[in-house]
């Protein structure tokens, strides 16, 4: 009997670097798949939309002839699939092909907008993330309670208040009456230009240029929209967070730690936190991708140039080369953010292994 | 005997309900010296409450209330959630039914017995660690240092509780409470479980309250039983005198278990009187 069951401890496997390997090609292909998916179908809706290209191109007055030329160096006279296949040469290459609306560049216009979209969905997550899962917690621990009482009163305004009131008040108290924190935009007009661009949010740029009084004025203009869109992420993690940890709470390993006589502290945050991290990440992942795609009514409100804006602008104009590159630079943070929670995954559960 | 290791009189567990107070423990009185006491009756019967009453580990809303709850002289109720942390798990331990739930499935098997032996002892890492393996020999566990890093996962159920037995008594406390430690386990490795208790419950001299809904378990492990019925000791006896118990109850459970030696078509079904539940306790204090 005891044989029998030593056994399973030590169950060996294939060679790591091979299984590692293995992994890695599996990882990639269903990354592929997924991307080529995407783009494909967003490709397809792209041309089946009743916008005439060559039209946007050459303007309403141009002759048959200068309509024809253009339309077929736009290649828009080969087959469907062969039209895609161009596109996804183009795409492999970095080129997303061109702006409509501004003719420029459509990989140059993500490479502006994308780290504005990136420096408010990470400090946004951060404040979400920094006061949710305490939150959570305490809400579950003292389960019943008016601190619980609160943190669901809270999270439920989070659940309910449209961001484009929330900001708008926002921006008229802080902004318009208290005078705390910057205004719409990035930076304030006297700051712009002032810190070579490196990584495109500012606020990394400005500290690693060592340029304080820029990183101050983007901080004053981050910290509103931030902070609202943590909010929001805050109500929605804390509320996960609760239910994660009532659950691990009436666990009955709580019961041996209890036994063990270990303070309720380390019952806690040892014990039961340690079982929700998991779970917790996969959330905190999620709505990080969320905020990632860019929140539109956010961005719109306090003049943030980021992606969120730059695909409704686009979209709006029937400028299907930015819709497309928006979309499948949105699509590979989605799936590359679940790849990474993936990762953590097997990094945080031992049964995952 | 001559030592009174746990002494519990008129001990109450209560909690509110929409329909007003359950009581799920009713007035039970029992001492604990170095001895087997085993606490048998069926679900609901308050038996696994009166072992976390013990610990106080029932939590807010329920209430454990006594007329004494004394161990080794010292007030139990009267102590402070710090204090009866020094008592849980360093003088009065207690194992779970299910392994395969009680134990924190993220967290190595070294670590979890490691860290009740530091926290109570206070010892660094390499002592507790040297400490965690020879509890995992005493135990049987074969190649203690693979399991010392291994998950709970990757155990078997017997297994499992032999770690969780480890863990438990690795401070050496006086008293353990088993409570169904062998219900959830393959009935060939209960055998095992229950006599690694016994070697070291002998061995240390300790005093153990045995949980069982198992009579003839209980009959063979214990010297003396306490039998609950409805929150309320309802006989006490010698373990070797089961068969001459009084109480209809207890005949009636006895009379219900099939017999290898005597087979019957039909097997005896328990009738039970509502007097039972209200007679009061018998007292299991010696």
């Amino acid at each position: 009997m005891a044989i029998a069951e030593n056994k399973t401890v030590g169950r060996r496997t294939p060679p790591p670097f091979l299984r590692g390997l293995i992994t890695a090609a599996k990882t990639v292909g269903s990354v592929a798949i997924t991307m080529l998916g995407l783009m494909f179908v967003t490709f397809l809706i792209g041309r089946v939309m009743p916008v005439d290209p060559v039209l946007a191109v050459v303007g309403e007055r141009a002759s048959k002839e200068i309509y024809q030329a253009t339309y077929e160096a736009m290649g828009l006279d080969k087959p469907l699939l062969v039209q895609f296949a161009y596109y996804l040469w183009d795409v492999l290459h970095g080129d997303f092909g061109m702006s409509l609306l501004n003719a420029r560049p459509v990989s140059e216009d993500i490479k502006r907008v994308f780290p504005a979209t990136l420096e408010l969905a990470t400090l946004g997550t951060l404040i979400g993330v920094l006061l949710g899962v305490p939150l959570g917690v305490t809400a579950a621990v003292r389960r019943g309670t008016w601190i619980d009482q609160i943190a669901r009163f809270v999270a439920l305004i989070g659940y309910s208040m449209p961001i484009f009131w929330l900001g708008l008040i926002g921006l008229l108290i802080f902004y318009g009456i208290l005078g705390w924190v910057g205004g719409p935009g990035r930076l304030g007009i006297f700051y712009e230009d002032l810190v070579p661009v490196r990584t495109g949010m500012i606020l990394v740029d400005s500290a690693i240029d060592g340029n304080w009084s820029v990183f101050r004025n983007a901080f004053s203009h981050i910290i509103l929209p931030a902070s609202i869109l943590g909010y929001y992420s805050m109500a929605y993690i804390s509320r996960m967070t609760r239910s994660f940890m009532l659950e691990q709470l009436s666990a009955e390993y709580i019961t041996t730690a209890r036994v063990k006589g270990l303070p309720e502290r380390t019952v806690i945050w040892r014990h039961a936190f340690g079982n929700i991290k998991v779970q917790l990440i996969t959330v905190i992942a999620l709505s990080y991708a969320n905020l990632l795609e860019g929140a539109v009514l956010t961005e719109t409100i306090f003049s943030w140039p980021g992606i969120g804006s730059y695909i409704t602008t686009a979209l709006l104009s029937a400028d299907m080369a930015a819709v497309l590159g928006g979309t499948i630079v949105v699509g590979l943070i989605f799936v590359l953010i679940n790849i990474f929670s993936d990762l953590l995954y097997k990094f945080f559960d031992p049964r995952a292994k | 005997m001559s030592e009174t290791l746990l002494d519990v009189e008129n001990l109450r567990v209560t909690f509110p309900t929409r329909q007003g107070e359950f009581q799920a423990v009713r007035g039970v009185s029992f001492t604990l010296g170095r001895e087997r006491l085993g606490i048998v009756g069926e679900s609901g019967s308050g038996k696994s409450m009166t072992g976390r009453a013990i610990l106080r580990l029932i939590r807010p809303p329920g209430r454990v209330e006594a007329d004494r709850m004394e161990f080794r002289g010292e007030d139990l109720l009267a102590k402070s959630e710090r204090d009866m942390q020094k008592i849980r798990g360093q003088k009065i331990s207690m194992v779970m039914q299910d392994p395969k739930f009680s134990l924190n499935p993220v967290m190595k098997i070294g670590e979890q017995i490691m860290e009740i032996y530091r926290f109570h002892t206070g010892a660094g890492r390499s002592a507790a660690r040297r400490k965690a393996v020879e509890m995992l020999e005493a135990v049987q566990i074969r190649d203690p240092e693979r399991v010392m890093r291994a998950y709970p996962h990757e155990m078997s159920g017997g297994m499992g509780q032999r770690i969780m037995i480890a863990m438990m008594l690795v401070t050496e406390p006086e008293i353990l409470i088993a409570d169904e430690p062998t219900s959830a386990l393959d009935v060939s490795v209960q055998t095992q479980v229950l006599s690694i208790i016994d070697r070291l419950v002998r061995e240390r001299g300790m005093g153990l309250i045995f949980i069982s809904h198992d009579l003839n378990l209980v009959a063979s492990f214990c010297d003396r039983v306490l039998i609950m019925y409805a929150g309320r000791i309802v006989e006490v006896c010698d373990a070797g005198k089961l068969h001459e118990a009084t109480h209809p109850y207890t005949r009636g459970l006895l009379g219900s278990l099939p017999r290898i030696d005597a087979p019957q078509p039909r097997l005896e079904v328990l009738k039970r009187d509502p007097a039972w539940a209200q007679a009061p306790s018998v007292s299991g204090r010696t």
